[in-house]
């Protein structure tokens, strides 16, 4: 399952998106959301489907890639659609035992699914198509600002950064030691939760032990190599904004002013709401 | 009982576009009571092997039998066959997490089911098997040397009282001293208790001095599988694999193109020595 | 000039109790003296806990004298002023290869060192290209470290440290983790660097054939210098290296059996050709 999840992993190929400043990514997703949730009728979701769409065949991602992505979290959007579904108060549909499925609750589960589904594929686009270094450099650098309230951004760029590239040294390990412990007879399947728990000390255990020795021995080999925090460094690849990226910027903030105005349109969302009304009976 | 391989693959990465045969249509019968090395470059193989032994990995296709039964059966006790079949990883002391050396080691016994004092007595005598200093038994783990811990770590499995013991790479990282005190460890044990013992090494002058069979992989296949003597005759096959053979038989070698009546079947600096003075000085005279 | 030197080092690890009074001192280096020249390829032997990892802490500042002075490059290490220029005048290549990569990419870890010292972005470019071709790392600038061999991630991180433009190296047992045949490519592009590029370098190792062409041999015991010369000299005293538990080359030691049972040869014999030559003329 765990496997399942895209968000947060790179698919390697070459693409406009790809090539893309991780800023304008980034900032891009974020107007995104916000234009997700600013829409009031269908023609606003149609256009940022097409958008979306549009990113998607841009980026050379394939789109089974990107729906696999939806597996991981399905259980998050089923149940927003049966809370929605069940709990919204109006018109009855249906209704069976305690519970009344509404013309109003079919509405809104609709709309929360399509809302969430496209909120986690535009956001997997920024993490398949943007390394984890170029993304931390872009967060290094979006957030540079911060730096005027002495928050440290540059050495939290760094330690995610170092994360990113242990995170699969720790994966290993924790396999090899699971491993070496079920040659000693550890059983990690069998018995009720508390006893599962109780299994993985012999685990957890030398993992950290190995974390703390890995981070020792990481600070010594920055610190050799004169490593002293943030200030005064120079980059190798310092992140300079192209023509592309300004022409992304353009294309982006015209596709969000012109979706929102017309998702929010109220002649045409007086029009969807007569066609939708005309289904609720009197 | 015998451990026995019928043409195990092991295929990594199956379903993607780049598959990796770890092992590829390997049979091997391992009966018990040998002192069996397994040599190979990183990658050939080796530790993939190892880990089929004990169950830890089962076979893409093939099969491994124990005890004349499939280990891949639903019903197979994969429990019983770890405690039959020991198995130490590289670097086994990252694996030890009790607070002192000897509750770390009653670790796997304890897992068998033994009741606290029967672990007890199988734990203390692996760690005297191990001849492990007696002043540390109840030291912590972070307060042993190098050595000790991997001493300590190995005496973990042995305290299951395994018929088999296998050892990937037991000495990497030690120095020359530390190497040869748990080589002769392992090697007193498969003398006393007859022991069957797989050591896996990349390094054939351990390989040469100690065991009765080698068995040598390369890109998932068994290349050889004889003893060393025997094995040793494809130097050139070897160092294909980027393994050569051991200093001592390569300067006997040299020496024999030279002309001079040296055994080229030599293994140890030892029978290097005599063997070379015995034809030079036999010549002199 | 002398690049490196030690005079009278000492150095005591001090346990503490929760109270923060000493209960232990340990002596990890007692009186050593070492020096070494520019362009010299010096080799420090000795087994587990001999003291020569201690040492090698000491030419980056990561640990300080007890007694003594180490001076890098003519700079005092306990100078805190000269911190930094003494950490990029003595580049250090630490044991795991594992945990000394920090970049997710091969150029990008190469390019740390000089993006701390705050080299020009054009500069680094340059600097990273020249040192992963003089460790024969090039091709594979694109590559994530994970995807690397043992030997092959030493030599990227060797080449991590050539690109801070050090005037020594410190390479504090690079092969301990290795297989042969990464052993051997490390060992080889060491000696390219001294070969070539006359880049001084201090190894530091238990394995004693990687410094058969070593200039000179330091061998420490229980903290101190026991032996020092060059590799003829302190390999043709086989007994006293194997009571120091070091691993004497095969080759000497079929000379130092054969002579031992009366053959003529003379000191010092170190491969498998000299040995095979002098045994010819025996005769």
């Amino acid at each position: 399952m765990i496997r399942d999840i895209t968000i947060g992993q790179y698919y390697q190929t070459d693409s406009t998106v790809h090539r893309l400043d991780p800023r304008v990514k980034l900032l891009g997703t974020l107007l995104f959301i916000v234009a997700l949730f600013l829409y009031k009728n269908p023609a606003g979701y149609a256009l940022g489907l097409v958008f979306l769409l549009t990113v998607i065949k841009l980026s050379h991602v394939p789109l089974k890639f990107i729906t696999k992505g939806l597996k991981g979290i399905m259980i998050v959007l089923v149940f927003t659609v049966l809370i929605n579904l069940f709990l919204t108060p109006g018109t009855a549909v249906v209704s069976f035992w305690k519970l009344t499925i509404t013309y109003e609750g079919i509405g809104v589960a609709l709309t929360m699914l399509f809302r969430l589904t496209m909120l986690i594929m535009g956001s997997s686009i920024v993490t398949l198509t943007t390394t984890p270094n170029n993304l931390t450099d872009g967060l290094e650098k979006g957030l540079g600002f911060l730096k005027i309230f002495r928050v440290p951004v540059g050495d939290v760029a760094m330690m995610m950064s170092i994360a990113l590239r242990f995170i699969p040294i720790l994966m290993e390990e924790t396999d090899r030691i699971m491993k070496a412990q079920l040659a000693r007879g550890a059983d990690f399947e069998s018995g009720n939760i508390v006893k599962k728990a109780k299994a993985l000390v012999p685990v957890l255990v030398p993992l950290f032990v190995s974390a703390f020795r890995r981070a020792g021995d990481l600070a010594m080999a920055m610190e050799a190599r004169c490593y002293r925090g943030g200030d005064g460094r120079t980059k190798m690849k310092p992140l300079i904004y192209k023509k592309r990226d300004a022409m992304a910027y353009i294309i982006l903030f015209s596709f969000v002013v012109i979706s929102v105005w017309i998702g929010r349109w109220s002649v045409i969302s007086g029009f969807f709401n007569s066609i939708y009304s005309s289904f609720i009976p009197k | 009982m015998p451990l026995i391989l019928d043409h195990v693959s092991q295929v990594y990465n199956a379903d993607t576009e780049t598959p990796v045969k770890a092992l590829d249509d390997v049979s091997l019968v391992l009966p018990e009571g040998q002192f069996i090395g397994i040599i190979g470059h990183t990658g050939s193989g080796k530790s993939t092997l190892v880990q089929h032994l004990n169950g830890l990995m089962l076979p893409t296709s093939g099969n491994v039998y124990y005890n004349g039964k499939d280990i891949a059966d639903k019903d197979f006790d994969k429990k019983d066959l770890r405690k039959h079949v020991g198995l130490v990883f590289q670097y086994p002391e990252h694996q030890l997490f009790e607070t002192d050396v000897f509750a770390d080691v009653c670790f796997g016994p304890k897992n068998m089911g033994l009741s606290k004092k029967e672990a007890e007595l199988a734990a203390f005598d692996a760690l005297r098997k191990v001849d492990f200093p007696t002043e540390l038994y109840y030291a912590s783990v972070f307060e042993l040397s190098g050595g000790q811990k991997r001493r300590a770590a190995i005496a973990g499995v042995l305290a299951m009282k395994p018929d088999f013991l296998v050892l990937d790479e037991p000495t990497a990282g030690l120095d020359p001293v530390g190497r040869y005190e748990i080589l002769d460890m392992v090697s007193a044990l498969h003398k006393e208790s007859g022991m069957t013992i797989i050591l896996v090494s990349h390094s054939m002058e351990d390989v040469a001095r100690y065991v009765e069979r080698v068995i040598v992989m390369d890109r998932g296949k068994v290349a050889y599988d004889d003893t060393p003597r025997e094995v040793f005759t494809h130097e050139k096959e070897l160092e294909g694999m980027g393994l050569g053979i051991p200093e001592s038989t390569r300067i006997a070698r040299m020496l024999k193109g030279k002309g001079i009546d040296v055994d080229p079947d030599v293994l140890t600096v030892g029978e290097a020595a005599d063997s070379i003075f015995a034809a030079v000085t036999g010549r002199n005279k | 000039m002398d690049i490196v030197k030690a005079e009278d080092l000492v150095y005591e690890y001090i346990r503490r109790d929760e109270e923060g009074n000493p209960t232990d001192v340990t002596t990890a280096l007692d009186h050593v003296d070492i020096d070494v020249r520019q362009g010299e390829f010096v080799g420090i032997l000795g087994h587990n806990g001999s003291g020569k990892s201690t040492f090698a802490k000491h030419l980056n500042a990561i640990l300080y004298p007890t007694e003594g002075t180490v001076y890098v490059g003519g700079m005092n290490t306990k100078d805190d002023d000269k911190l930094w220029d003494v950490r990029s005048c003595a580049g250090m290549v630490f044991q795991n290869p594992d945990n000394q990569i920090i970049g997710q990419v091969v150029e990008e870890d190469v390019g740390f060192g000089p993006e701390n010292l705050g080299v020009p972005t054009k500069e680094i470019w340059e600097r990273v290209e020249e040192s992963l071709r003089a460790v024969g790392m090039l091709e594979y600038r694109k590559k994530s470290p994970n995807k690397l061999s043992g030997g092959q991630k030493q030599r990227v991180s060797i080449a991590g440290v050539l690109a801070m433009h050090p005037k020594c190296i410190v390479l504090d047992e690079p092969t301990a983790m290795l297989d042969p045949s990464g052993r051997k490519e490390v060992v080889r592009a060491i000696r390219g660097l001294n070969d070539v590029e006359k880049m001084t370098v201090i190894l530091i190792t238990h394995y004693m054939d990687e410094v058969v062409h070593a200039d000179r041999i330091f061998v420490m015991d229980k903290g101190k210098v026991v032996m020092q010369g060059t590799p003829r000299e302190v390999f043709a005293d086989v007994p006293t290296l194997e009571k120091l538990r070091l691993d004497v080359p095969g080759p000497a030691r079929i000379a130092w059996e054969l002579k031992k049972k009366g053959l003529p040869l003379p000191d010092g014999i170190l491969t498998a050709e000299e040995l095979v030559k002098e045994i010819e003329k025996c005769r």
